[in-house]
């Protein structure tokens, strides 16, 4: 478990960090938590000729909580995530259960919630989670700094919108709405494995008790997270009832496309989509009162 | 629970683990931590292919990279007549570096020498094996057929390693036709890896005598010793076996692999210490794997359920060599224990293993050699027996148990069980975990659709191997031995030839010489692992060490105590006859005032020792009159999602007879990391490959290790019945947890869904194959109505 030989450059700014990749292009990989990154050099699955560590720029690690929008920078760890003084606040409840799901907690005190968009695996768990909660990822290039909505940035499987060359340096979650909650829900074999299956939700409740606005991913369902239009489009405007789950829960197993692998069949992976769904429907619903 | 102990009074005391501070602080000693001036790294290039001829192996590319020094291929090895390694059992022999064609994927094709580990893996990175693939025998029933020859170098032109078997075929048959009940089950023990912590590895150099010093992660130093010098000529006083610090070894670290042999012809051939560390992938990939059993397995038994015979025929992958390290009379070790804990009139098992295009092994994975096997084969197939009978299981269980009164046993299948009190042991357990409370939940939870499953083990294991008219390796008898040496301060020191990999010997073996000379543990010194020091021993595997090694020590003890004792007559001014042992320490008979302790005599051995020879020691080779049979009674309680096939273990307890026990504290350890490998072998773990021979789980992602996360809450107790022929009455532990424990959590599973007309899950029981074990139960109902 030795990785191919390789050139480390440590950036002492964003402007170095960006200039080292434009210089090095596709032969540079940027480090932040490494958790993905290194296993794979040292498998020799990844073989980047020079690594842009960017865990010396204390700026990019901020949890900055704005009136509109949460900005997780591009070294923020896991671990901060689930350690923030706001984590248990209803409204944040989808990022509550995901930062205690991730991986293993020595994984989270490392990884990154940017870099796991990054990697864009297709049974990542932030990806899922990005897509229910609408977030936006905001990427360095030449032509300056853009925010790419997370739909556009997940182009396939270990792919994004992050071109060669440029980086990015935050992700930006929408502040969720009053009466909105959410949840998490993976099965997987043991901590620390990839999800088996896994599925993030989002809703928003109006003031008459009716879904406002609803967020349904789903993770390892396909080559990168998927959102699942038909669940949300079934939810939307509806009031919260055991039948309107069920089409939303239906429509995720229909939506999911699984690979087979040692996890499982791509019939009991689309099952678990459904019921996961179902079950975090049934969560956030009760975080804010409604059972159903 | 744990507890200091001064001189005497040592055993059945939960001391703490004399070990333990080094360990917890990362002060332990590993193969790896061992460096040497001059040192290369060798780096082992393998196989991609599980089946091909090997056309060519061009060097060239690799010996241009930076820092390597040498490439040596099968040829090499083969010119130098090392090209192929015997096995333990003396059964097959194992290519060292593949010669002419690869037979597994993974398997070692040749071996690279460099100045650091990262030239090393770039070097086996630029050889170019060119090879051309063979078609492949991936499943043992395909080798029955022999269509494949797989073994060209063997005299026998077939697939087929051996046919052992024991008991009486005949009326075992007659008395199963005659049965009035008769069930038949199909059980696979899946290919499971002990997969230890610390890989594999070794550093070997010649010293400026010539003298091969060879570090080495090993069970069984001295039988490494010996191997090695059969194998490559060195003379005996010539190889030093040093095997420090183990991060486990779980039967993995039993056997010489091929790697071993490449990094001595290297140290040999370059004139330089070489370090071979195998990788995690190496490790799963290669080394010895364990069961890989197919059994059919057949109970007859009375209307009422009384068992009238029990026959079991399996058949057994073995992959490309026979790499069992299983004592020589027998290939498939102690699977005659497959009758169980019951009185059995009449059995037969029979074993028939064959060659596959997988990594070789058969090795006893924290078992005493195919126990695991046989144990889980009738502890499961008795369940089956149960619901076809509508008898409650531990009913079964508990009607057909060999009677406390019946022991010495002598079993069908040829043991003699030295002792037990099953039925006590079943009581506490039953008693333990509320099983009339249990089941009435159960009832309430079955009429509410909810599926929750209660599950028994009540196992015998035979252990300690082993008595010399049975048992041997490479014609080595399987006897054990200890040296021990009493310092003028009553300070000591123990060596012998068990390995511990995590087992607490330097505490329970201390425990033992205290207790038996009225010492303190603490100034005991325990030394294990080093070729030169130790006296002879066979090594630490199979629940022997306490069983032979631990004798041997009481016993060596003993012989001190016996020389004392003349020392003690000299102190006491009486002839010996007039000094007894009372109390740990030394009376003139019937006068408890005039005493004298083992350090008070342990100073006169070297002071003022009369007559007598100066010094304080013996050493004890311990030839076991038979073997020792721990048991216990495993429960599981378990409770099923429906709609995600998730098993959640709400409950285990184990309640283990082992014997007298030595250390409390560190027989639950045991138990505990016994259990979590029962729990994962029952519930995540297997070998896998596909229809092609590649092999599925290379790494930690796929084969899955529990973690604290995964492991469920344990709950152990205990039965003492000694044994009655081990000086101190112990049976050993080490390995009932994991030979007990997968019958237990299967039978959760299956009882759990038997109201669904579920009678047997294949391990590993996965969420998957129980959410299907349900759908499909659902989907045929009505039309699969058992009448």
């Amino acid at each position: 478990m030795i990785p191919a030989a390789f050139d480390y450059i440590r950036a002492h700014s964003p402007d170095e960090a960006f200039s080292h990749l434009q210089q090095h292009g596709g032969d540079a990989r940027v480090l932040a938590g490494g958790q993905s990154l290194i296993p794979a050099m040292r498998f020799r699955l990844a073989r980047p000729a020079v690594l842009v560590d960017i865990n010396g720029l204390a700026d990019l690690g901020r949890l900055e909580l704005g009136r509109t929008a949460l900005a997780i920078g591009a070294i923020a760890r896991d671990s901060a995530i689930e350690r923030a003084p706001w984590i248990g606040e209803t409204r944040w409840s989808l990022l509550h259960d995901v930062s205690r799901v991730v991986a293993d907690p020595v994984v989270r005190q490392m990884g990154t919630v940017v870099g796991s968009l990054c990697h864009n695996d297709p049974s990542g768990d932030w990806t899922a989670v990005a897509l229910a909660a609408r977030a936006a990822v905001v990427v360095r290039g030449r032509q300056g700094t853009r925010t790419v909505p997370i739909d556009d940035f997940l182009v396939d499987s270990f792919t994004t919108a992050v071109g060669e060359g440029e980086m990015a340096l935050a992700v930006h979650f929408p502040v969720p709405g009053d009466r909105t909650a959410g949840s998490y829900q993976k099965v997987e074999r043991k901590v620390g494995d990839f999800a088996t299956a896994a599925a993030a939700v989002q809703v928003t409740l109006d003031g008459k008790g009716a879904i406002k606005e609803a967020g349904i991913a789903l993770s390892a369902a396909g080559p990168c997270a998927v959102r699942v239009t038909e669940a949300e489009q079934a939810l939307v405007g509806q009031k919260p009832t055991a039948d309107v789950i069920r089409a939303a829960a239906d429509a995720a197993s229909k939506r999911s496309e699984p690979q087979a692998d040692l996890r499982g069949s791509v019939e009991y992976k689309k099952n678990l989509a459904g019921v996961l769904v179902a079950r975090g429907l049934r969560q956030a619903l009760a975080r804010l009162g409604v059972q159903a | 629970m744990s507890a200091d102990v001064k001189a005497g009074h040592a055993i059945g005391v939960a001391m703490k683990r004399k070990e333990d501070p080094r360990f917890v602080q990362g002060k332990g000693h590993y193969v790896d931590d061992f460096s040497f001036p001059g040192m290369l790294f060798m780096a082992l290039v393998r196989s991609p292919y599980p089946h091909a001829t090997i056309k060519s192996i061009d060097i060239s590319a690799a010996m241009k990279v930076p820092g390597v020094k040498a490439v040596i291929t099968g040829k090499d090895l083969e010119a130098a007549g090392l090209g192929w390694l015997p096995t333990f059992h003396g059964l097959d022999k194992q290519m060292v570096l593949a010669i002419g064609k690869v037979l597994f994927q993974y398997q070692e094709v040749a071996a690279v020498f460099a100045e650091s580990r990262e030239a090393a893996a770039d070097g086996a990175e630029q050889v170019q094996v060119d090879y051309d693939p063979l078609p492949v025998v991936a499943d043992p029933f395909a080798s029955k057929t022999d269509t494949v020859l797989l073994r060209p170098d063997r005299e026998q032109k077939t697939n087929h390693i051996y046919h052992w078997e024991v008991g009486d075929r005949d009326r075992t048959d007659q008395t199963l036709a005659k049965s009035a009940k008769r069930v038949k089950q199909r059980i696979w023990f899946q290919r499971c890896h002990p997969a230890p912590l610390e890989p594999c590895g070794c550093v070997a150099f010649f010293d400026t005598m010539g003298r091969l010093q060879f570090y080495v992660t090993s069970q069984a130093p001295h039988v490494y010793r010996t191997a090695l010098s059969l194998v490559t000529g060195i003379p005996e006083d010539r190889i030093h076996v040093i095997s420090p610090d183990i991060g486990g070894g779980f039967g993995n670290k039993v056997p010489v692999y091929p790697g071993y042999v490449c990094a001595v012809v290297g140290a040999l051939k370059l004139g330089h210490p070489v370090k071979w560390i195998e990788t995690r992938t190496e490790n799963l990939t290669s080394t010895g794997f364990a069961r890989d059993y197919h059994m059919d397995v057949e109970l007859g038994a009375t209307a009422d359920g009384k068992l009238t015979a029990v026959k079991v025929a399996t058949t057994a992958d073995h992959g490309a060599f026979d790499c069992a390290a299983d004592p020589t009379k027998y290939p498939a070790g102690m699977f005659g224990i497959c009758t169980g804990s019951y009185d059995v009139p009449v059995a037969h098992a029979e074993v028939d293993a064959y060659f596959t295009n997988k990594a070789p092994g058969g090795i006893a994975y924290r078992c005493s050699f195919r126990v695991t096997e046989a144990s889980y084969a009738i502890e499961r197939t008795m369940d089956v027996l149960a619901d076809e009978l509508g008898i409650d299981a531990v009913e079964l269980r508990r009607k057909n148990f060999v009677k406390k009164e019946q022991f010495p046993y002598a079993s069908a299948l040829g043991f003699t069980y030295d002792s037990g009190d099953y039925e006590k042991t079943l009581q506490k357990a039953l008693d333990t975990i509320g099983y009339q409370a249990l089941l009435k939940e159960q009832q309430e939870k079955r009429a509410r659709g909810e599926l929750m499953g209660i599950g028994f083990s009540t196992f015998t294991e035979v252990v300690g191997a082993g008595p010399s008219k049975h048992f041997d390796i490479l014609g080595i008898k399987m006897f054990d031995s200890a040296e021990i040496r009493i310092h003028p301060t009553g300070a000591g020191i123990v060596r012998a030839g068990t390995k511990s990999q995590g087992q607490g010997h330097e505490t329970t073996w201390a425990q033992i010489v205290a207790e038996e000379l009225g010492l303190d543990p603490q100034q005991i010194m325990v030394e294990e692992g080093d070729t030169d020091t130790a006296p002879y021993g066979l090594g630490t595997y199979a629940s022997r060490s306490t069983p032979v090694a631990g004798a041997a020590i009481a016993m060596a003890a003993r012989r001190i105590r016996e020389k004392a004792r003349k020392i003690a007559a000299h102190l006491l001014e009486v002839g010996e006859a007039d000094v007894e042992w009372v109390d740990y320490r030394f009376q003139v008979k019937g006068v408890p005032a005039k005493t004298v302790t083992m350090k008070e005599v342990a100073f006169a051995a070297y002071t003022n020792m009369a007559q007598n020879e100066p010094g304080l020691e013996a050493t004890f080779y311990y030839d076991p009159p038979n073997m020792t049979f721990p048991n216990g009674t495993y429960v599981a309680v378990v409770d099923v999602d429906r709609e995600t096939g998730e098993v959640k273990v709400r409950r285990f307890l184990a309640v283990d007879d082992c014997g007298t026990i030595i250390n409390p504290m560190i027989v639950e350890g045991q138990v505990h990391g016994g259990l979590t490998e029962g729990f994962a072998i029952a519930f995540m773990q297997e070998i896998q490959y596909d229809a092609d021979g590649n092999n599925l789980n290379t790494n930690f992602t796929d084969y899955l290790v529990p973690t604290a996360q995964e492991a469920p809450h344990w709950e152990t107790a205990q039965t003492v019945t000694p044994s009655p022929h081990h000086p101190i009455g112990a049976k050993g532990v080490g390995e009932s947890p994991n030979v007990g424990s997968p019958a237990a959590f299967v039978n959760a599973v299956v009882d759990a869904l038997s109201p669904l007309g579920v009678r047997h899950l294949e391990m590993p029981v996965t969420r998957e194959k129980v959410w299907r074990a349900i759908r499909e139960a659902e989907a045929g109902k009505g039309k699969a109505a058992r009448t």
